[in-house]
């Protein structure tokens, strides 16, 4: 079941391991950027500088949001962690009402024991 | 043997495990230390769910809780709390109701994007293993889900909860 989490954390460091994208990262981290201020900075066609920021989305370290002609790039990097405590918040939730669930069960199993115990008598 | 049972200590809890499987689905476990139709029987019956749905330690009571469990049937939850000004409703329809072992909801409260639960209870040695798996129409519909939950109310009530557990954790360590 931890696959998924496995993948994105590949996903993630395969985004990190060229030198450009992490460039992109550091870029970014200062200030958004369109697609065509990136492949300036980074002296790259447009093609070039599109398919780096395609991996640094699927890794989920950077959103895009395409506003008229203009794609803006932002640092999504916090995406995971947020989720990471979602979850863990999700869990307690259910592990609260799930400790609630054991003592309604306990009780259940308690009254078919004494139940079973009449008809036998 | 009836004496017995009486003082037996209260069992380890059993641990809940949350994990995303894929962009869209979300699973939930735990065990349960009774037969699969003890599980059953609390998660359909509305007067048993009403006591576990949603614990006291919330701040959060149930207003009203139907559930028709049966296939096609429906269900509405409604929960007040003292820092909303109107009630919380969850509603949605029974699509699967197989007796001790399967269970699937539609989750609609939400205009759309709303998640298709199905919860399995499988038996072993006398213990269940509930698995619990929410499944989004889309990546978006859960990314959204949790980016409401991260912001929104949600984090007072769990705020509460972090105390409880707190709490839980140091009788746990006394006992």
């Amino acid at each position: 079941m931890v696959q998924y989490t496995k993948a994105r954390l590949d996903a993630s460091f395969a985004a990190l391991s060229d030198a450009t994208r992490r460039g992109v990262l550091e870029q970014l981290g200062r200030a958004d950027a369109s697609i065509t201020d990136l492949a300036v900075k980074f002296q790259m066609t447009l093609t070039g500088m599109k398919k780096h920021v395609g991996v640094l989305e699927q890794a989920g370290l950077v959103t895009t949001e395409k506003v008229g002609r203009v794609r803006t790039c932002k640092l999504g990097t916090r995406r995971l962690e947020e989720e990471t405590a979602w979850l863990d918040r999700y869990r307690q939730l259910w592990d609260v009402r799930f400790i609630e669930l054991d003592n309604v069960v306990e009780e259940l199993k308690r009254k078919e024991n004494t139940d079973g115990r009449k008809k036998r008598n | 043997m009836d004496a017995r049972r009486e003082t037996e200590p209260t069992p380890m809890k059993n641990p809940t495990t949350t994990e995303r499987t894929s962009e869209r689905e979300l699973v939930v476990t735990r065990t349960f230390n009774a037969p699969a139709r003890i599980v059953f029987e609390a998660w359909t019956t509305p007067e048993l769910l009403k006591r576990w749905w949603a614990p006291k330690s919330f701040g959060i009571s149930f207003l009203s809780c139907e559930a028709d469990v049966r296939t096609g049937g429906t269900y509405r939850f409604v929960f007040g709390h003292p820092a909303a000004s109107k009630p919380m409703e969850f509603f949605g329809r029974y699509i699967e109701v197989t007796p001790h072992s399967r269970l699937v909801w539609t989750n609609d409260e939400g205009a759309e994007g709303g998640a298709v639960t199905t919860a399995t209870f499988e038996e072993s040695g006398g213990k269940t293993l509930l698995v619990m798996h929410d499944l989004y129409p889309s990546k978006d519909a859960l990314d959204a889900a949790i980016a409401s939950g991260s912001t929104s109310g949600m984090g007072e009530t769990f705020e509460q909860l972090d105390e409880l557990l707190v709490s839980l954790g140091s009788s746990v360590g006394r006992s």
